[in-house]
């Protein structure tokens, strides 16, 4: 049954910035949800209050963590939660990233892997970065290139610092829009960083997300590299009530975004979103 | 059921032992009557309660009650109503939850209504509309197991359409005026020196049964030809029509055309036309909860592509512009659909346009964008010569 939640516990309330935590969620009773695969979201409910789609950013076994920004009321509310308190989750909705399910299988396979982030889009991205960090010689050379707004802003910090300074097989770049006197790294948009990622365009799978002007301009960029549209994986965002296709809330053109989304190839996504209020 | 389509002929009386046989059943027999100044759609008890001895007229933005001389039950157009409203209602409980004092939640799916409808006098469009939903609502991955239920309970006397309404286009769609599957009976209704009388084709097993209990006559080869005539007259008679052109290839080029600030001009972005579609599906949620705070309820309600509401993200609404929300009605209705799921999602019935307050004409703004599609087409070519 899809369409009533499954109460999960929350175990653990991490604050990443002023607005956003990420809330490690296990099932309360004996039976879980299936399992998640990276991109897929699910519907998270806050008790009497209202629920919304949520990407998953980390799947440990039958634990989830999922990273909320409070921008609303039912976000709020699930900001505010501590651990011990009950959600209702219903899921998992929707296309996933293109990751290697076994060696040598699949879009992404033995191809350098290129994973871009704009703010609080790096939580449905973090799954991918554990899971190749988990298997990199399923894959090429790995990129993670992040922008956030200030430094402040900058989601799972500790994790990106690790990654950047651990001498492995991830390349890790940050940049920030407006620079505090304290940070020293990286002033731009998140296509700046493009330059100093080792990727051949011609081998390459993108996973992008952010809000939908970073995508576009992402993208943009890297169609002019001469990376083919199909490899350019974005996840996009609307409206989702039912997660299950039945209450016409997602729709981008053709597109219904919780069955045929969120993770579209830019070969579809391309047009969907170059026309101003589709 | 039997190999050759059974057909036979009904007269009032037996219309009446129709409605009775269906009630003997247990359904909820429901059909046209009028209330209110309109043909609506309510449970019957008896078929005298049908609007025999009434017509309606229409226009884009006007519907009227005329009386008929000929006192047929089924000589009117598509009402403010479609079947959605039973098989899909307006408000819906999906769920309740309660939270225990020791802060557990608990969440319990609605307990499964299974209704017994028996829907009298689906006109061709709307039979066509019910089979629309079923792709949407439960032709995929999910189901919607609420519409399901009611859905698979649901006896379908279809009436053929023999009086055309001048908002009526169905046959540019595809849809009637004849009724050629997915029912368990079809009426086709005749009056004339002969007397009243319905002919009735047998469309599934369970409507032979059904028919079986009825007193009827075997179909005279007359009453069958004159049944069709009326039906084929009824295919000239419509009041409008769409342009000939492939419409999901239209509607796919025509996004930024200039005729969507025209429409935009009118439109009051109210809505009717979701509402009286006998397609439009969407739904919103409501999260309740009572006093107590501890326990919390889920409905869906109909909800409308032209709220603003509904594309909102946080931020605001994605389709903020009157512009994008009609086009998004329409490029859904007619083109998108099919990428969505493999159909139209127009049956040509004509109600968006009879009860659009501003009288928008689907009909007239698609054949405003095939000019404007055609007039550019056309200035590029020329551009292309002269190079």
């Amino acid at each position: 049954m899809t369409g009533v939640p499954v109460p999960y516990r929350v175990t653990r309330v991490r604050e990443e910035t002023a607005d956003t935590v990420s809330l490690t969620l296990a099932p309360a009773g004996p039976a879980g949800l299936a399992r998640f695969w990276p991109g897929q979201f699910a519907m998270v409910y806050a008790f009497g209050v209202g629920e919304i789609p949520v990407s998953v950013s980390r799947i440990h076994r039958h634990q989830l963590v999922h990273t909320v920004r409070s921008v609303g009321a039912v976000s709020a509310a699930l900001c505010a939660l501590r651990p011990g308190d009950r959600v209702g989750l219903r899921g998992p909705f929707g296309t996933g990233w293109e990751l290697v399910r076994a060696a040598g299988q699949g879009l992404a396979a033995g191809q350098d892997l290129l994973v871009v982030a704009g703010g609080i889009g790096l939580a449905p991205l973090r799954p991918v970065v554990l899971a190749a960090l988990a298997e990199p010689r399923r894959y090429g050379r790995l990129n993670l290139l992040v922008g956030a707004r200030t430094a402040d802003d900058l989601v799972y910090a500790d994790q990106i610092r690790a990654w950047s300074t651990v001498h492995g097989p991830l390349h890790c770049a940050v940049t920030v829009d407006r620079p505090t006197p304290a940070w020293r790294g990286h002033v731009g948009v998140v296509t700046t960083l493009l330059n100093s990622a080792a990727f051949d365009p011609r081998h390459t799978t993108a996973c992008v997300c952010g809000p939908e002007v970073m995508i576009r301009a992402t993208a943009r960029d890297l169609l002019h590299r001469g990376l083919p549209a199909h490899r350019i994986r974005v996840s996009l965002e609307r409206n989702v009530r039912c997660a299950t296709g039945h209450c016409g809330h997602c729709q981008l053109g053709g597109v219904l975004l919780c069955r045929d989304g969120p993770v579209v190839g830019w070969d579809r996504a391309c047009s969907l979103t170059s026309v101003r209020e589709l | 059921m039997s190999s050759s389509p059974a057909t036979a002929v009904l007269d009032r009386n037996g219309l009446d032992a129709l409605v009775e046989a269906l009630r003997a059943e247990g359904r909820t027999v429901v059909g046209p009557t009028v209330r209110d100044g309109a043909v609506v759609l309510d449970e019957l008890t008896a078929a005298g309660q049908l609007p025999f001895g009434w017509g309606s007229e229409v226009e884009a933005g006007r519907y009227r009650l005329v009386p008929r001389a000929d006192g047929a039950a089924f000589a009117h157009t598509a009402g403010p109503q479609s079947w959605k409203a039973f098989l899909h209602p307006q408000r819906e409980k999906l769920w309740s939850a309660d939270r225990a004092a020791d802060g557990r939640v608990s969440f319990a799916a609605e307990r499964p209504v299974r209704p017994s409808y028996a829907f009298l006098g689906v006109r061709p469009c709307d039979l066509r509309a019910i089979a629309v939903q079923d792709n949407v609502l439960t032709g995929g991955y999910y189901r919607d197991d609420g519409y399901r239920r009611r859905r698979e309970g649901a006896f379908l006397i279809a009436a053929e359409c023999t009086e055309p309404g001048a908002t009526c286009f169905c046959v540019s769609m595809g849809s009637g005026p004849a009724a050629e599957a997915g029912f368990d009976l079809a009426l086709t209704e005749i009056v004339d020196d002969a007397g009243h009388r319905f002919l009735v084709r047998v469309g599934s097993a369970a409507g032979e049964a059904v028919l079986s209990r009825v007193p009827r006559r075997v179909a005279d080869e007359e009453t069958a030809s004159t049944a069709r005539n009326a039906v084929d007259a009824a295919r000239e008679r419509m009041g409008r029509s769409m342009p000939p052109v492939d419409l999901r290839t239209l509607l796919g080029g025509t996004l930024e055309a200039d005729r969507w600030d025209d429409v935009a001009a009118r439109c009051l972005t109210c809505g009717n036309c979701t509402m009286v579609c006998p397609t439009c599906f969407c739904t919103t949620t409501e999260d309740v909860s009572d006093l107590t705070g501890d326990h919390a309820e889920r409905w869906q309600r109909w909800d409308s592509c032209f709220d603003l509401d509904f594309s909102y993200l946080h931020g605001g609404p994605v389709r903020a512009s009157a512009r994008s929300r009609y086009r998004q009605w329409l490029t859904h209705k007619l083109s998108t659909w099919y990428d969505q799921f493999g159909s139209s999602g127009c049956v040509g019935c004509g109600r968006c346009i009879t009860w659009c307050p501003v009288g928008i004409d689907i009909t007239e703004e698609a054949a405003a964008l095939h000019d404007e599609l055609a007039d550019r087409l056309r200035r590029q070519d020329a551009e292309e010569t002269q190079r």
